[in-house]
């Protein structure tokens, strides 16, 4: 189907013929003619965001939550600047979005106009893909390509820069092609050689572990199906990285927690002491293999990963797989069932009998207390009290954001919203309120730190204006926590700008926005407190204080290996050296 | 890198299953990369090296195909055995690349580079200039009475060997293409 269409009308259409149904934007004048348009149909619901940072990440929590591709809409230049913290989030955690960034007009690129930037340029490393449009029949072709290019292969964020001259034009629209652009088709199959290889390793493992990431959600709920299926078939433990939660269920037999620098004590061990370790869907984060030459060191690894420039980049694989978490773990499981589902069972339990005993070591006590809460304590009652929910969880960055991981458990993929590459403070707000656009039934809860949740604090007027319910569940310990926290390790706790001054008063500022807030101080009113918040209906700021100084344990000093563990404050005496504390 | 054993032909598609030897040594590969001819497609490609941190010692980019929109990206780099690796791996994620060819690895492989030298002297000097351009096959292009530019076409270290000689002779500017690479064979 073909027809002709002015370009601003096409961006429209071919966002309907792609599926969308939400756009987060925020006009300006080089993005007028798509306002135009947006305003005179009712298919697509724009929300209007305070910022174009929060527009970008709600983008990416709607992606996250729902699986498909999130759409941000922005205005030239300054627009577009404020992009880049979004996109390069999206990129480093392969998501998948489509940025549209209005352009002053082709006549007057590279003249310095108002509103000018060299949006293609600035976002060339923070984008999987980029495009300038500099024709109206072009346009159509490209937004479709742009959608392909986001969501096949290893997701990520793509901009489209449309200088406004393109958008008032009149071109010839096309309908997306199934299967997408000819030019861009990643491996999705596995080799099936390397796949025996694996399955093979596999039957005679003594002590094999899965280690899981955000590529078993980015490959779709089937992914994580089979892998549930061949996890518990095989009996063997499985770990996963931050961005992986929620792909194999926490209350699963063989769960074994998050790993990584702030991940559990048996997870990292058990990742130390395997013998066969297989990668699905993860890549060696440096927050993940601490020291390198020191991780794993006893073990065959095996990895799948559909980037092939994610495989021995860091870490050097002895059974590289190349394709789809889904379509490789199906042909796992297909030959691992036809070679008589053999997995070396005497040794597995074996294994599993040393895992416990680490599992013993309960590595996220804490000093509990009657008078103050503490943050763990916060995010017990939290997970108690909305476990069976139909919950989604986003976070900020920081201490928060590791107990959460620690504490709450997640039985479903894209349940969990976090910023895991970048660390993007101020991610959280802006990301609930995509995943409430997304699910607004649901409950949606950010789990916050003061000093991130400012951040962004701007987006609760778009929270309130299309009546989000989002619960900010904020744990406000006047500190830039983790700051503080490796101060404490690493400076000679000397407390550089590490504390919150002047903050507001959270419920004062619930009320300016027009929610609803409230404070809580004391352990024993917590769980009326946050039950007030679950049942209010509209968005809600929990202002919880929590305890100043509580320290993110376990962790794993940077520079150390898995085995290097700090288990609590005892620990921490002289444990970085010189060596650690260049590392960030 | 003979233990790579990457089938000649073969392109970043189907080096991902390769099992590098991972020595420390630096080595030195001829790249050929095969892309769209679109705008931004060669700040893509050196974005890539700056951007991570990678090295190139030359760099040469022209259409090679007008109607089919190609170009030809030829890289020398060096790095480790790893870092090599890499290299291709992300010039293959980049969308408009087509095809990544290690001709260092992909069996033999012609390289040649065109270079301009103007040679400024008068008396022996000048005699001795022309003398050594004859013997390397440079061709004067371009003379006045007191200077020649030469034009040189060989391997990168031709070329190098012969500005080295034309320095005490009165070498005043040279002017290099980078190098163009091509597999031998069918």
């Amino acid at each position: 189907m073909t027809r002709q269409m002015t370009g601003a009308k096409m961006v429209v259409q071919a966002l309907k013929d792609q599926g969308v149904d939400t756009v987060f934007g925020y006009p300006g004048g080089a993005v007028l003619p798509i306002y135009d348009e947006i305003f005179q149909q009712n298919d697509i619901k724009h929300v209007l965001v305070r910022h174009e940072q929060g527009a970008v990440h709600m983008a990416e929590g709607y992606a996250r939550s729902t699986g498909k591709p999130g759409v941000a809409l922005v205005t030239s230049g300054p627009g577009a600047t404020n992009a880049v913290t979004g996109l390069t989030d999206a990129l480093m955690d392969s998501i998948p979005i489509i940025v549209l960034t209005g352009q002053v007009p082709t006549f007057m690129i590279g003249s310095d106009a108002f509103q000018e930037a060299d949006t293609v340029g600035i976002t060339r490393p923070c984008t999987k893909h980029n495009w300038l449009v500099k024709d109206t029949n072009a346009l159509a072709a490209t937004l479709h390509e742009a959608f392909h290019v986001a969501t096949s292969g290893r997701p990520g964020p793509v901009l489209i820069d449309i200088p406004k001259d393109v958008q008032f034009a009149t071109g010839t629209y096309q309908a997306p092609v199934k299967g997408g652009s000819k030019r861009y088709k990643p491996q999705v199959k596995g080799d099936l050689d390397a796949i025996t290889e694996l399955v093979a390793a596999l039957e005679t493992a003594k002590r094999p572990v899965f280690y899981t990431g955000g590529g078993v959600i980015n490959s779709g709920k089937a992914a994580s199906q089979l892998l549930r299926e061949f996890v518990d078939a095989t009996g063997i433990p499985i770990t996963s990285t931050l961005m992986g939660l929620g792909s194999y269920p926490a209350s699963g037999a063989n769960w074994l927690g998050m790993l990584g620098m702030h991940g559990l004590y048996e997870a990292n061990l058990a990742m130390h002491g395997c013998d066969l370790l297989i990668n699905i869907g993860a890549r060696f984060d440096d927050r993940i293999t601490g020291r390198l030459d020191a991780f794993s060191p006893h073990s065959k690894k095996a990895h799948i990963d559909i980037d092939p420039s994610s495989i021995n980049k860091v870490v050097r694989v002895d059974i590289p797989i190349v394709g789809d978490v889904g379509h490789v773990l199906e042909d796992l499981l297909k030959v691992w069932k036809s070679r008589g589902r053999k997995v070396n069972r005497e040794a597995i339990a074996k294994w599993w009998t040393q895992i416990n005993e680490w599992k013993k070591v309960n590595c996220l006590s804490y000093k509990g207390s009657e008078t103050t809460i503490k943050p763990q304590y916060a995010l017990q009652r939290l997970e108690e009290l909305t476990k069976g929910m139909d919950r989604y969880v986003t976070t900020e960055v920081g201490q928060h954001q590791m107990w959460a991981a620690q504490f709450l458990g997640f039985e479903d993929p894209n349940r969990w919203m976090t910023s895991g590459g970048l660390g993007t403070m101020g991610y959280g707000l802006p990301a609930s309120i995509g995943v409430q656009m997304a699910h607004p039934d649901a409950l949606v809860i950010n789990v916050a730190g003061e000093a991130s949740w400012l951040m962004n604090m701007q987006e609760m007027g778009t929270a309130v204006q299309y009546r989000a319910p989002v619960k900010q569940f904020i744990l406000n310990n006047e500190r830039l926590g983790m700051v503080r926290q490796w101060q404490q390790l690493l400076h000679g706790e000397r407390y550089s700008q590490s504390w919150s001054e002047s903050l507001p008063d959270f419920v004062k500022l619930a009320e300016a926005f027009g929610c609803k807030g409230a404070k809580v101080d004391n352990p024993k009113d917590l769980d009326d407190a946050i039950m007030e918040m679950i049942k209010y209906e509209g968005p809600y700021i929990l202002d919880v204080l929590v305890e100043k100084h509580e320290n993110c344990f376990p962790m794993i000093p940077s520079g150390k290996a898995h085995n290097e563990m700090l288990l609590g404050d005892a620990d921490t005496q002289g444990a970085i050296g010189a060596k650690g504390a260049v590392l960030v | 890198m003979a233990a790579l054993n990457i089938k000649k032909g073969s392109n970043s598609h189907s080096a991902y299953n390769l099992r590098p030897n991972f020595s420390d040594v630096i080595e030195k590969h001829t790249l050929a990369v095969v892309v769209d001819n679109e705008a931004g497609v060669l700040a893509r490609v050196i974005g890539l090296f700056s951007g991570r941190g990678y090295n190139i010692d030359s760099l040469t980019v022209a259409e090679i195909d007008h109607a089919g929109h190609r170009s030809r990206i030829t890289i020398c780099t060096t790095g480790t055995p790893q870092v090599i690796e890499q290299i291709k791996a992300q010039l293959g994620r980049i969308v408009p690349v087509h095809e990544v060819h290690d001709l260092t690895v992909e069996g033999p492989s012609v390289e040649r580079e065109l270079a301009l030298l103007k040679v400024a002297g008068e008396g022996e000097k000048r005699v001795e200039a022309l003398r050594l351009a004859d013997i390397f096959r440079a061709s004067v292009v371009d003379s006045t009475l007191k200077s020649f530019v030469f034009e040189i076409t060989g391997t990168p270290d031709k070329i190098d060997a012969f500005a080295d000689l034309m320095r005490p002779l009165g070498l005043v500017e040279v002017a290099r293409t980078g190098v163009a690479a091509l597999s031998r064979g069918a």
